[in-house]
């Protein structure tokens, strides 16, 4: 399994160049990697279906506890199966899909290093593995969704994707840390096995809130769900990829994989299952007035994610299984519309349903993938969506907490659903042809090759749902917690579900008949559902940019004088109050000890400050300042500190020589600021020296328990092999340290360099004349 | 404003400057000095050169850019931590040969560290003075 992922990733890294290579036969090629790992992953489901477990582990951050500790059952098996099954899929359109486009190889790449992610997320079996996946995912996708980075919106559609599922992902890390230590261990299946502490743990409620914060970010669970919609700037197979089949569904499956671990208190079922039944109803509420396919199908989508988090919600084996049901065919059903969505805007130039019609005979092999994902969709048997549906009203009337709200709000929704796919999978192929930019033709094979295979899916997983039972249940099992069987059957007899679904379905059809005026309905409602939480979201992010820009122009005016007044004057006002309530001042002790050559070299140093300050010109100053610096570099040798005195030789001697360079463009030295103004700098200066000296005074006045300074003097030959403490610890003890200050002067020194280059440039630009 | 006296002595202190640096730098382990100060010192060097030849002299005995010194120093602080890496072991683990070399004393990750940390310093200090003046002379 690890091998699997690490594989993908190497081969996401090779697609730019093997798409330059071979150019469109890559797509089919880079297809094979996910369609190989959908065969291998299916060898297992016999086993797993079995109650087979497997699990493959590496240690990676061993004494942090971070493992890459993977596990195949039947929860990440299903969803692994989906991920490398519509990747394959998608990889192969995306490659027709993007013809011509000058980044497809890089497109392609992004697809495959996001399989691998996604792969990674739900074997991961260690909780810091998956959240290192699960950000991965993330950002991916912020790459993906702003593919066509020319555009402003779609780069604002990708930061706002990122910056919600990020928000979400840095409240389930300190989840996962708070439930690593509730339950002793960040393993998964050692957290299920410690549930019950887990459960009794005061962190619990803490944990348990943060993660779900991340799953309901990532699931677009309201009040998130506006990043999804918008979202659809990204290109078809990614939108098919991401936002349907796989990343959404990513907080599902956390919430399935630790449901054995958290769920069944009052607090989980309480929230999760409202915020999914909430989630289901805005989510289909909101569908129905669109008029572009691919927001129509996000929002019905958001709907779809909302049954999932409420079945997942309610805990109960039947509702465990009715999700794992719903999940596979709503993978199916709208992972093929998704793709039927692109084929249509790309064969046709647009997506405005209104005016998509009689596609039919232009687009005949598409149609038929569309109507068997529609129906799917919808709830018509025999096909799988029916079943998933059965036993979504089955679960919601037999919920412990509250069927009566469930029921309703469940058989509502799907109305609403089946008018969605009916609008999506059936008016643009039907009916009178509209008036669209471009003359349609069907697509290419490799497009609708994979909306078929979906669409067909559906059918065939529907028509034999009983052959998959097994590996449905063994899927229900392992987000249970415990082994449990469930018979799929399309037919169940005539009873209350049935009489539901019926009802549904044909108020489903009438409100599909009556869409124009649902949409005209909606376009009078829209001022109304400005005010969401994108909202809320915008004008949040606007402040933080106000707030920033703020805050940075008073604190980094670009006058170096004021921003030396904030730094000293913070420091006065944060160090002294300290100094004056420990006022412990040795100074009498610390004075008695003073030897006369440091006396004279103290004198050295006051006597080069008074220089400095006094000084008519600036090299004067300048050589004033050096007296003072290199005075205490010989202080620092007096006091036994040959390293330090000779660094401070050196620096002195380069500031003199980097003053040299720069002092012939400095205007003359000469006082301009007025008389108060220099008191107040005059003041600041003292209040500094006044409290660097108390800080010195209070330091001696403290005895050494410094456990540090021995253990750096016995262990520097010991263990380094250096007699020299100060390198070693530079070199060996603190090299990490040291790394990363050596990084950060080379990067001020870029900084200095490509500033005095620009400046030389458009100096040189002004000489030529040629400035705007 | 040349200072010939200046720019004669320049001549004689500059390869005992920098042999100096490399002195420092690998006596530091045991001895005060180090790639800090061996880079302080090998850059004060090549900055008299820049004062008192020009910028362009001081360029021409220079082995390569400044920037590239600065990523050849950032790499090979970054190898040092790697050697550890690659023999099993954590990262930036201190590891020594059994030889003793004339002059280098043993060879060990932490020298080569510590001469990433020379070629750095002497790159960042060059970069900015040896730009800083170019703009003068511009």
């Amino acid at each position: 399994m690890i091998a699997a992922v690490l594989t993908t990733i190497a081969v996401a890294a090779l697609a730019p160049l093997l798409e330059r290579r071979l150019g469109r036969r890559a797509a089919p090629l880079l297809a094979l990697v996910p369609a190989g790992l959908f065969v291998s992953l299916a060898r297992h489901v016999p086993e797993v279906s079995a109650g087979g477990v497997r699990t493959d582990s590496l240690a990676w951050i061993a004494e942090l506890g971070v493992s890459l500790s993977f596990r195949l059952d039947g929860l990440s098996l299903l969803m692994a199966l989906v991920v490398t099954g519509v990747g394959a899929v998608v990889l192969l359109y995306a490659g027709s899909y993007m013809k011509g486009h000058p980044r497809r190889g890089n497109l392609l790449g992004y697809l495959l290093a996001f399989l691998a992610a996604m792969l990674g997320l739900v074997l991961s079996d260690n909780l810091l593995g998956l959240f290192v996946f699960w950000e991965a995912t993330s950002l991916l996708s912020y790459v993906l969704i702003g593919f066509e980075r020319e555009k402003a919106e779609v780069r604002a559609s990708a930061l706002q994707a990122l910056l919600v599922t990020g928000g979400g992902g840095l409240a389930l890390l300190a989840g996962f840390v708070l439930l690593g230590q509730a339950g002793g261990s960040l393993e998964i299946g050692a957290l299920a096995a410690n549930a019950e502490a887990v459960k009794a743990s005061p962190l619990y409620l803490p944990a348990l809130l943060l993660v779900l914060l991340g799953a309901f970010t990532k699931s677009a669970q309201v009040p998130f769900h506006f990043w999804l919609p918008d979202a659809m700037a990204a290109p078809a197979p990614v939108s098919t990829f991401l936002h349907s089949a796989t990343m959404v569904k990513a907080g599902v499956f956390l919430l399935a994989r630790l449901h054995p671990t958290l769920g069944g208190t009052p607090e989980w079922t309480g929230i999760v299952t409202t915020v999914g039944a909430a989630t289901m109803l805005t989510g289909a509420l909101l569908a129905v007035g669109q008029r572009d396919l691919k927001r129509l199908l996000a929002y019905s989508t958001v709907s779809a994610l909302g049954s999932l988090v409420m079945l997942v919600g309610v805990g109960t084996p039947a509702a465990l299984a009715a999700a794992m049901v719903l999940l596979l065919a709503h993978a199916l059903y709208k992972g093929a519309l998704f793709l039927v969505a692109g084929i249509v805007d790309h064969e046709t130039g647009t997506r405005d349903v209104a005016s998509l019609g009689g596609l039919f005979r232009a687009l005949p092999v598409t149609a038929v993938a569309a109507a068997a994902a529609a129906f799917s969709m919808a709830g018509l048997p025999p096909l799988l969506g029916f079943v998933s549906k059965e036993l979504l009203y089955d679960a919601a009337l037999r919920a412990s907490p509250a069927p009566l709200l469930l029921v309703p709000v469940a058989v509502g929704s799907n109305m609403l659903l089946v008018a969605v796919a009916l609008s999506v999978g059936w008016g643009p192929f039907t009916g009178r042809a509209g008036e669209t930019p471009k003359a349609p033709h069907e697509a290419p094979a490799a497009m609708w090759a994979g909306p078929l295979l979906l669409g067909l899916g559906s059918l065939a997983a529907g028509l034999f749902s009983g052959a998959i039972s097994p590996f449905v249940s063994a899927a229900a099992a392992a987000a249970l917690g415990h082994p449990y069987g469930v018979k799929l059957e399309v037919w169940h007899g005539f009873n209350l579900v049935l009489a539901k679904s019926l009802v549904t379905l044909v108020v489903g059809v009438a409100l599909f008949a009556a869409r124009g005026r649902i949409r005209s309905l909606a376009g009078r409602l829209a001022p109304i559902a400005a005010y969401g939480p994108g909202r809320l979201y915008r004008a949040g992010l606007a402040g933080l940019v106000r707030f920033a820009k703020g805050t940075a122009s008073v604190l980094s005016s670009g006058s170096l004088r004021q921003d030396l007044r904030i730094v000293l004057g913070a420091t006065v006002v944060l160090a002294a109050p300290l100094l004056l309530t420990r006022a412990v001042l040795g100074a009498p002790d610390a004075l008695r000890s003073v030897r006369p050559l440091e006396a004279v070299l103290a004198f050295l140093v006051v006597a080069g400050a008074v220089a400095t300050v006094l000084a008519g010109s600036r090299l004067a100053a300048v050589v004033a300042l050096g007296v003072t610096g290199f005075g205490v570099a010989l202080l620092f040798l007096v006091f036994g500190a040959p390293d330090l005195a000779m660094t401070q030789f050196a620096v002195e001697t380069l500031s003199v020589l980097l003053f040299v360079a720069v002092l012939r463009r400095l205007p003359r030295l000469q006082s301009r600021s007025a008389p108060r103004a220099r008191a107040v700098d005059a003041l600041l200066a003292g209040a500094v020296g006044a409290v660097m000296t108390g800080l010195v005074l209070a330091v001696h006045a403290e005895p050494l328990r410094s456990r540090l300074a021995p253990f750096f003097r016995e262990s520097s030959l010991a263990l380094a092999k250096g007699r020299n403490v100060v390198n070693v610890i530079l070199v060996d003890f603190r090299g990490l340290d040291t790394l990363g200050e050596i990084t950060v002067l080379g990067v001020a020194a870029l900084g200095v360099f490509s500033l005095v280059r620009l400046r030389l440039s458009s100096r040189a630009a002004a000489a030529k004349g040629d400035r705007p | 404003m040349r200072s010939l006296i200046l720019a004669a002595a320049t001549r004689v202190v500059f390869p005992l400057l920098l042999l100096f640096s490399v002195f420092l730098l690998f006596r530091g382990h045991n001895e005060p000095g180090g790639g800090f100060v061996g880079g302080l010192v090998a850059a004060t060097a090549y900055a008299l050169l820049a004062l008192t030849g020009g910028v362009a002299a001081a360029r021409r005995v220079l082995p390569a850019r400044p920037e590239v010194l600065i990523g050849t120093g950032l790499l090979a602080a970054l190898a040092s931590g790697l050697v550890g890496l690659a023999a099993g072991r954590p990262f930036m683990t201190g590891l020594w040969g059994d030889v003793s070399l004339p002059v280098v004393g043993k060879p060990g990750t932490p020298v080569l560290f510590d001469a990433g940390v020379y070629l750095t310093v002497l790159g960042v200090v060059l970069l900015i003075l040896l730009t800083l003046q170019e703009e003068d002379e511009a």
